[in-house]
């Protein structure tokens, strides 16, 4: 038990301090790097609470794909960070205040009615977890009860593809372009030349 | 030194949430912190659907949880795609000059 509050205490942390770091770094490929490791120790979390496979999705979708998604896009764009940083003191007061009454709002939300594990029980549906692994227990659910929102994040993902792609894609004038009905109206006639050579003399 | 309640992930969630928010307003110019903290919020979702899910006993938390990654994934590859192309047209990625579609 000792173990486990403070690894909760050492994952949380350094979440948050990355994820402050995140939006106050100068450097963009730093903040990129922070998010990184503020997705890791929030994996951390998910195996603490039970999730491994949601846990593991993290590290694999996130840090493998999305993270370093940013990572090229920042590395690729040539762009002057010290200019876009102007401003940041200057909304550092409004936003600090904001987020202040933010977090209390949130506080009053969550600690009003306080959630003890014996009172949330009784909303729960299905209170078998404990029962077998998580990722079998996900997959019993997922592709039978939740089969139609499986399908529509699939079609979201295919519509994601498609959109980065058309918006990206860029026609350039020196790359040789196949043109289909050009070849479709190519005939014999046309791409053949007969000529009657006189012997010995060549064309 | 007390065990860890379902109250200490909600304040993690809550605490990462307001990072997130804040970062949306104190990096007004770059779109690319913006993008990264709109990533923040999301991980707070997920950190209270996974709270949720794990203390009540109940799978759905987690399968919500998993659609959120999927959303979440989706929105991060059109966002950087479209910032790939303004900053192909315009040479600059601060949200001020993003006015094309204003009238």
């Amino acid at each position: 038990m000792i173990i486990y509050t403070l690894s909760f205490y050492l994952f949380s942390t350094i979440a948050v301090l990355s994820a402050l770091m995140v939006i106050s770094s100068k450097n963009s490929v730093h903040s990129v790097l922070f998010l990184i490791l503020s997705f890791v120790n929030a994996a951390g979390l998910f195996v603490l609470l039970g999730a491994e496979f949601l846990a593991m999705i993290l590290l694999v979708v996130y840090v493998g794909a999305v993270a370093v998604l940013f990572l090229f896009v920042v590395m690729m764009l040539d762009i002057n960070y010290i200019k876009l940083r102007e401003g940041f003191l200057q909304y550092l007061p409004f936003g600090v205040l904001l987020g202040i009454v933010l977090i209390v709002e949130l506080g009053i939300a969550f600690f009003t009615e306080t959630f003890s594990e014996m009172s949330l029980v009784e909303y729960a549906q299905m209170p078998e977890i404990t029962i077998t692994e998580n990722t079998k227990l996900l997959g019993f659910v997922l592709y039978t009860k939740y089969f139609y929102l499986f399908q529509i994040s699939g079609i979201i993902l295919l519509v994601a593809m498609i959109g980065s792609i058309t918006l990206t894609l860029r026609q350039r004038e020196i790359s040789k372009k196949q043109i289909i009905s050009d070849q479709n109206n190519a005939d014999a006639s046309k791409a053949i030349i007969k000529k009657k050579i006189k012997l010995r003399e060549g064309i | 030194m007390t065990s860890i309640t379902i109250d200490h992930f909600l304040f993690l969630g809550a605490i990462l949430f307001t990072i997130g928010v804040l970062g949306i307003f104190l990096n007004k110019k770059n779109v690319i912190i913006i993008l990264m903290s709109v990533e923040l919020i999301l991980l707070a979702v997920n950190i209270n659907f996974i709270a949720f899910s794990s203390f009540l006993g109940d799978i759905s938390g987690q399968i919500f949880a998993m659609f959120t990654l999927t959303v979440a994934a989706a929105e991060a590859a059109i966002g950087l795609a479209i910032l790939v192309v303004f900053f192909r047209n315009l040479g600059s990625i601060e949200v001020e000059k993003i006015r094309k579609l204003k009238g």
